[in-house]
């Protein structure tokens, strides 16, 4: 590195990623340690989203102040991650409520599918 | 690099080390395999978040890169894994 960075980027940086891991850990604990398949569902998310977004700000900032001009691509990570990431899970959830239904677990029935209506 | 930044770094990759631990924990263990495709969700999380730790701890953009390529293909095995848990088939 040529030039050494201001203290306060550091950190904030060092900041931004110390949060991020401690919510990962926070997921972790969580993805660990629930009961039930529904409810452990919830805690990874924490990962993806703030976490993820901890670290691309840490990142955004620091090539940012590093290269003296804004440095915006790890934006791309979050849009990347708020679109894949739900998709995976509604259809990990749907996954898992077949599976329930087909053992005959307590869990809520299918919705009626509606008829559509015959042209007159 | 100052002493504090690699410092925070080195406590975060430990953090995300733990975390990981943990989601193979639940990979192995879990109970139904729907369970273990959230276990892999997470694992594949943690290590795009640890590539772009790694491209703050060595000021490189190639990790950056890596943590794209984790991201974008860790979702297509999640998606294949979960559609195959709904349909039982994947290419209807």
């Amino acid at each position: 590195m040529s030039t050494p960075l201001p203290l306060w980027i550091e950190v904030f940086v060092a900041l931004l990623l110390l949060a991020s891991g401690a919510l990962a850990l926070t997921g972790a604990i969580g993805l660990f340690r629930y009961g039930n398949f529904f409810q452990r569902m919830h805690p990874p998310t924490l990962a993806a989203t703030l976490a993820a977004a901890c670290v691309t700000l840490a990142s955004i900032i620091f090539f940012s102040a590093l290269e003296r001009l804004p440095a915006l691509y790890p934006l791309l990570i979050n849009v990347l991650l708020a679109l894949t990431s739900p998709v995976t899970t509604v259809l990990l959830a749907r996954a898992a409520l077949q599976r329930a239904r087909e053992a005959n677990a307590d869990v809520p029935p299918a919705l009626a599918v509606q008829e559509p209506q015959p042209p007159d | 690099m100052s002493t504090l930044l690699a410092a925070a770094i080195v406590v975060t990759l430990a953090c995300y080390s733990l975390a990981m631990a943990l989601a193979v924990v639940r990979l192995l263990r879990g109970p139904g395999a729907q369970d273990r495709v959230l276990g892999l969700d997470f694992l594949y999380v943690n290590g795009m978040l640890v590539m772009l730790v790694l491209s703050i701890r060595f000021a490189s953009n190639m990790y950056f890169v890596v943590a794209l390529l984790i991201a974008l293909f860790g979702f297509v095995g999640s998606a294949a894994l979960a559609k195959f848990l709904l349909r039982g088939e994947l290419i209807e």
